[in-house]
C-alpha cells in the first residue's frame, strides 16, 4: 500500500540524470511500447509513478531496473521528454551503490564480467567474458553447444586483444570508482 | 569528389565476434576510396554495462577514444551502432558540460573534447557518396536476395544523437539496399529491440524477442535480414541455434551486414566474410548465383 509520499528519490534521480519525473503524467505509452514489458514485475509507467510517490525499496529491489535494455524506445516517444531509459541508469546505479539485493542477480554479474574484463584488457574479449559470467553465476553448462559452434566459426577468439596503456584504463576505472569492487 | 577521409574506431566486437563486419567494412572502404587511419591503441565503448552501472564512467572510456581522435584531428568514424551511439552521447555530454569534461579529463589523462564529428559508415554513403553515385561501384546486381532492413536500437534512438532520416520509421538502410539491387519487403519491425543486452543473462526473454522477428520477416517475404548492429547480429544468430531454443519452429534466416552486400555488389571477394557466420548465408547466395 502507498501511503506516503517522500520526494527524495525524485530529486535524487533528478540530481544524477537530469530527468524531472515529476512531469510524468501516465499516459503510459512508455509501457505500451516496451519490448520487455512482458518480463517485467513493474512495467515503466509504474515505475515512473513509484518515483513520484518516493517508493525507493520496491524499485531498488525490482527485476524491471535490470530488464530494461536500453532500447530507448519509451524515452523516444514520452510526450513529456522524459528520458525513461536515463531514469533507468539511475535507478540501477543507485540500486549498486546502495548494495541492494538485485532483482536481476545474473543480469549484474553480467555487467560486472563485462566491465572487468574492459578494466584488465581495454578492449571486450568474449572469452574472457563468458568466462567470468559463468563462474560468477554457477551457469556452466548453459550454451555449451552453441559455445563449441562460435569456437568452431572463430566467432570466440582464444588470445585476448590487450590494450597496450593497461595503466591508463586502470586509472579511468580508479577515478571513476567503476566496475567490479 | 575529394577523397573522404577519417581516423577509425572499430570496436572490439569488429575485431572480435563481428570480424566480418570489420573486414568488410575495411574492404569497402578501401574499395570506395575512403582512406580510414584507426585510432591508435582504442579501447572499449563500455557499451551498456557502463552506462547501465556507473555515469561516470560511460562517458569516460569513450572520452579516452574521443581524446585519441581529437590528437589525429579528422572526423571519426564507426561502423558499430552500439559504439557510435556510446561515442556520441559521450561527445554530446563532454561538450555541454564543461564540469563533466574536467571529471572525463582527469579520469582519461587526455583532453577528451573532440569537435570533429562522428560518423556512421551508413551515414556516409547514403550522404557524402549518395545513393545514386553509389551505383557507380557496383559490378553485381544483387537481384534475388529479398531482405527486410533490421536498424535495431541503437542506430536511430535516441534521435537527437543518430543519424536516421526517421526515428520511428528510417528509410537510409532501406533504399541503400535498393540501390544495390536488393529487394526490400516492408515490415513493421524495423526498428524493435532483440534484448542484445540480456543475450546471455536473460536467453530465456532474448529467444522470445528474437524469434518474433524471425516470424515477422518471414512474413514480411524476406530471406535474409540486414543490419548495422553486430549486437543484433550476434543475438540474432545466436539465439535461433537449434536445440537452444524453447519453442519450436527453428529458423535458419541468414543476418547479413550491410557491409558485406555492398562489398559483394562490388565484386569483393566476400567469400570469408560469409564463411563466419553462425547461419550460413552461403547456401542461399549460391542458390541466387551471387557466390561461386
Amino acid at each position: 500500500m502507498i501511503n506516503t509520499v517522500n520526494r527524495e528519490l525524485e530529486k535524487a534521480l533528478q540530481q544524477r540524470t537530469g530527468q524531472k519525473v515529476r512531469d510524468c503524467y501516465q499516459c503510459k505509452k512508455c509501457s505500451a511500447g516496451c519490448p520487455i514489458a512482458f518480463a517485467m514485475d513493474l512495467v515503466p509507467h509504474e515505475v515512473m509513478k513509484m518515483v513520484q510517490y518516493g517508493q525507493e525499496r520496491r524499485l531498488m529491489r525490482s527485476s524491471t531496473i535490470w530488464l530494461c535494455a536500453s532500447c530507448e524506445t519509451c524515452t523516444t516517444r514520452c510526450p513529456n521528454e522524459i528520458d525513461i531509459a536515463a531514469v533507468m541508469d539511475g535507478l540501477r546505479q543507485m540500486a549498486l551503490e546502495a548494495d541492494e539485493t538485485l532483482g536481476e542477480p545474473e543480469v549484474g554479474m553480467f555487467h560486472k564480467s563485462f566491465l572487468g574484463g574492459i578494466k584488465y584488457t581495454g578492449k571486450t574479449n568474449e572469452p574472457i567474458l563468458i568466462g567470468a559470467y559463468k563462474t560468477l553465476s554457477r551457469r556452466l553448462f548453459d550454451d555449451l553447444g552453441l559455445g563449441a559452434v562460435m569456437l568452431a566459426k572463430r566467432k570466440i577468439k582464444i588470445l585476448p586483444r590487450v590494450v597496450k596503456d593497461r595503466a591508463g584504463m586502470r586509472r579511468i576505472f580508479d577515478r571513476t570508482e567503476g566496475g567490479p569492487k | 569528389m575529394s577523397r573522404l577521409s577519417f581516423s577509425y574506431f572499430p570496436g572490439c566486437s569488429q575485431t572480435g565476434s563481428a570480424e566480418e563486419f570489420g573486414l568488410s567494412t575495411e574492404a569497402v572502404c578501401a574499395a570506395l576510396g575512403i582512406d580510414l587511419e584507426e585510432l591508435p591503441d582504442w579501447s572499449c565503448c563500455g557499451a551498456s554495462s557502463a552506462h547501465m552501472t556507473n555515469d561516470l564512467l560511460s562517458i569516460a572510456l569513450p572520452g579516452r577514444d574521443l581524446a585519441l581522435a581529437k590528437k589525429i584531428g579528422k572526423d571519426l568514424l564507426v561502423v558499430c551502432a552500439a559504439c557510435y551511439s556510446r561515442m556520441k552521447v559521450a561527445q554530446n555530454r563532454i561538450l555541454s558540460d564543461e564540469a563533466l569534461a574536467a571529471e572525463v579529463e582527469a579520469a582519461v589523462g587526455m583532453d577528451p573534447r573532440f569537435t570533429g564529428r562522428i560518423r556512421h559508415l551508413l551515414d556516409v554513403v547514403a550522404n557524402d557518396i549518395g545513393m545514386r553515385d553509389i551505383k557507380k561501384w557496383l559490378r553485381a546486381d544483387l537481384a534475388g536476395l529479398k531482405a527486410v532492413p533490421y536498424y535495431g536500437c541503437l542506430l536511430v534512438r535516441p534521435p537527437e544523437v543518430c543519424c536516421c532520416d526517421s526515428v520511428e520509421n528510417p528509410t537510409d538502410l532501406d533504399r541503400f539496399l535498393k540501390a544495390l539491387g536488393v529487394e526490400v519487403r516492408p515490415w513493421s519491425f524495423k526498428t524493435d529491440c532483440c534484448g542484445g543486452s540480456l543475450s546471455l543473462s536473460r536467453s530465456d526473454i532474448v529467444e522470445k524477442l528474437v524469434n518474433r522477428l524471425y516470424v515477422q520477416a518471414e512474413h514480411a517475404g524476406a530471406n535474409c535480414i540486414v543490419t548495422a548492429c553486430p549486437m543484433c547480429a550476434a543475438n540474432l544468430e545466436m539465439r535461433q541455434q537449434p536445440g537452444k531454443l524453447s519453442f519450436t519452429v527453428v529458423h535458419r534466416m541468414p543476418v547479413l551486414y550491410f557491409t558485406e552486400l555492398l562489398g559483394l555488389a562490388m565484386g569483393l571477394d566476400a567469400q570469408s566474410w560469409f564463411k563466419s557466420h553462425l547461419i550460413s548465408p552461403l547456401p542461399l547466395l549460391k542458390q541466387l548465383d551471387l557466390v561461386n
